[in-house]
């Protein structure tokens, strides 16, 4: 879970890590690198979310409460 | 409006017949669509919050990524963003992408716990999780008003961009100031009169039709328009040269290429503040409800992005329309931003897909609004209605009160857009999002932990309500001078510029901490919680919430809690 937490954080920080991506080289097809790396960064976080889907799903599984049991 | 002016509009904009022939035709479609939606997944009655406001708790994952696509992704997208774009450039307009892009590891984090509480419970709104928890109806009052009053510029966001759209098919038109108006007046009564017999359904049926013209629209937009003008060259040099250019009125540069020093702040503030209130409207939450399970919200936050991703490309149709040479011009004869990218479609499509994007747009503001009005009015009758003016309420009276609340909502953005200029409604809209925002320590905190106290909650919420409320009034329109020009101003301690709604957060935090601490130490009770652990973590395929749901269906109250197990609420 806590690897989950972390696949989550990942993408928050680099956006919000502004300086790091504004700036216009290196271009790709036409776009400055501004664009296309917050573009790219729909695909990452897309990914990390779905695996931190997949880890959370898995963690519940492993999990040995029975029905009727508080936890 | 002088015969010049009306001459140079006419000019830009006269009536597109094809492309408006194509838009009613398409607008017609979506009326019977939402009047028809009351048979999709069919309920023996519409007369509870259960299914008129939530749909039955029904919807799975696709129906649910279409209808938090078609909820998110609203007019403020399709018109407002790459108008900002048009305007002043990325800090104001392309934060939109990385505020959609982390606004989905943050909804993980928290709405599969909010789910699984409100499915234990029976619970519509967050203002009614708050009331669970605490068990004080001041702190829920707070919640559900701030939700209610925030709601309402958003929706008239959306007539604004029916509007634009309308305006550039030159329809609305004239001194006269019925017919000026009354194609406005016609979208907003169908709207509104499927939304008050279909509910929530008829939102998600649309959002189908609406999402299919959308991505349509926008392939055919990005594939075919940057050849016209020049290449992605042409366009992005053509915007950087508008924006280095110096505006006369405020003797600055016009807006911001991509955000320069001393603008990562604004740019990184503005996309997280406005990540983090956008879940906390009410429209949001009745859609991430909405769903059959708690990792339908999970799987949709991984699918959802490819939402921004269209974001993205739209924010740059702003640019594109600058390398165009498009004159948004309005049919008073004055130029309004808000009208740049159905101009752009105009000007650069045939006639008959002009129409598919102007119903693409339009389609696209109806299907918030509508879940928007849902939303606000599922508030205001279970959490100021029910809960102060008429505790005996039965579930068909509360669904009675929601639906003719649905109307009035609607007619008070109505008047909203009809008395305020359309610069307004947009600063309106950020203002919602400072308001919004000070209700997150409330209800996210509250998911996780009891250790905030609620008055804390409560002193910290109204003075994030004061500051953010104060400081936007204060930002003055550098051109007009006008109140409420902005939402970005100085961070106190950081000098920097940012968005006003995350330094009111911040300060909301600190006071409701410090007051807990001292709440604490004087043994102020913290009120009663109904909930229990477990209920954070409850899925629909739990036997026991099986169980537990299937005594709630023979249990004439739906809202009550029949079941006896320790720590659970008693009946109410």
């Amino acid at each position: 879970m806590a690897l989950a937490a972390v696949l989550l954080m990942i993408p928050i920080i680099a956006l919000m890590w502004v300086p790091s991506y504004a700036k216009e080289a290196p271009e790709l097809w036409g776009f400055p690198f501004f664009f296309w790396y917050q573009f790219l960064w729909v695909f990452i976080c897309s990914a990390l979310t779905w695996a931190a889907y997949k880890l959370t799903l898995s963690a519940r599984g492993l999990t040995t409460h029975k029905v009727g049991e508080d936890r | 409006m002088t015969p010049h002016v009306t001459l140079m509009a006419s000019d830009t904009s006269g009536i597109n017949g094809v492309a408006l022939a194509v838009l009613i035709a398409l607008f017609a479609l979506v009326t019977i669509a939402g009047f028809m939606a009351t048979r999709f997944k069919r309920a023996d009655s519409l007369e509870s919050l259960e299914e008129w406001g939530l749909g039955g708790r029904k919807f799975g994952t696709w129906i649910t990524w279409f209808l938090l696509g078609g909820d998110l992704y609203t007019a403020y997208t399709f018109v407002a963003v790459p108008a900002a774009m048009f305007a002043t450039g990325a800090v104001a307009g392309f934060f939109a992408v990385p505020y959609t892009i982390v606004l989905y590891p943050i909804i993980f984090i928290f709405m599969a716990r909010l789910w699984s509480v409100s499915h234990r419970h029976g619970y519509v709104t967050t203002a009614d999780f708050v009331r669970g928890r605490y068990d004080d109806r001041t702190l829920s009052l707070a919640v559900a008003v701030t939700g209610f009053v925030a709601t309402m510029p958003y929706i008239a966001l959306q007539l604004v961009g029916i509007q634009a759209v309308l305006e550039v098919a030159g329809l609305g038109g004239g001194d006269n100031i019925i017919a000026k108006d009354a194609p406005l007046f016609i979208a907003f009564a169908l709207l509104a009169a499927y939304t008050y017999s279909s509910g929530l359904r008829a939102p998600a049926v649309i959002a189908f039709v609406k999402d299919i013209l959308i991505y349509l629209v926008i392939i055919v937009a990005i594939v075919y328009l940057p050849g016209q003008v020049g290449g992605w060259d042409a366009i992005f040099g053509a915007a950087e040269e508008k924006m280095a250019t110096t505006n006369e009125a405020t003797g600055a540069p016009t807006g911001s290429f991509i955000p320069g020093a001393g603008q990562g702040w604004a740019y990184a503030t503005l996309a997280l503040g406005s990540a983090l209130a956008l879940f906390m409207y009410p429209h949001s939450v009745t859609a991430s409800l909405s769903s059959n399970s708690r990792n339908t919200i999970r799987r949709n936050a991984a699918i959802l992005p490819a939402y921004s991703f269209v974001l993205g490309l739209l924010a740059l149709l702003g640019w594109v329309a600058i390398a165009a040479g498009t004159q948004p011009i309005g049919l008073d004869g004055e130029p309004n931003a808000q009208l740049v990218i159905p101009q752009l479609f105009e000007d650069m499509f045939p006639a008959w897909f002009a129409g598919v994007a102007f119903a693409a747009i339009a389609i696209g503001a109806l299907v918030p609004a509508a879940i928007m009005s849902i939303a606000a009015a599922n508030t205001f009758s279970r959490n100021i209605y029910k809960e102060w003016l008429n505790k005996d309420a039965t579930p068909a009276q509360e669904a009675k009160v929601s639906k003719l609340m649905s109307l009035l909502v609607k007619a008070f953005a109505l008047i909203f857009v009809l008395t305020l200029d359309k610069q307004n409604a947009i600063n309106f809209q950020l203002l919602g999002g400072i308001w919004m925002l000070q209700t997150f320590p409330v209800i996210v905190f509250s998911l996780f932990t009891r250790w905030f106290h609620r008055y804390g909650l409560l002193v910290g919420w109204a003075v994030g309500m004061v500051y953010g409320t104060v400081g936007a009034y204060n930002v003055k329109n550098p051109v007009t001078g006008k109140a409420f020009g902005g939402s970005l101003d100085n961070i106190p301690g950081i000098g920097e510029m940012g968005y006003i709604a995350l330094t009111a957060f911040v300060i909301n935090v600190v006071i409701a901490a410090a007051l807990t601490v001292a709440l604490r130490a004087a043994n102020v009770s913290n009120g009663s919680d109904e909930t229990i652990a477990f209920d954070y973590f409850a899925d629909a395929d739990d036997p026991r919430v099986q169980k537990d749901l299937s005594e709630h269906a023979h249990h004439g109250d739906p809202y009550g809690d029949p079941d006896d197990i320790p720590g659970n609420a008693p009946v109410r």
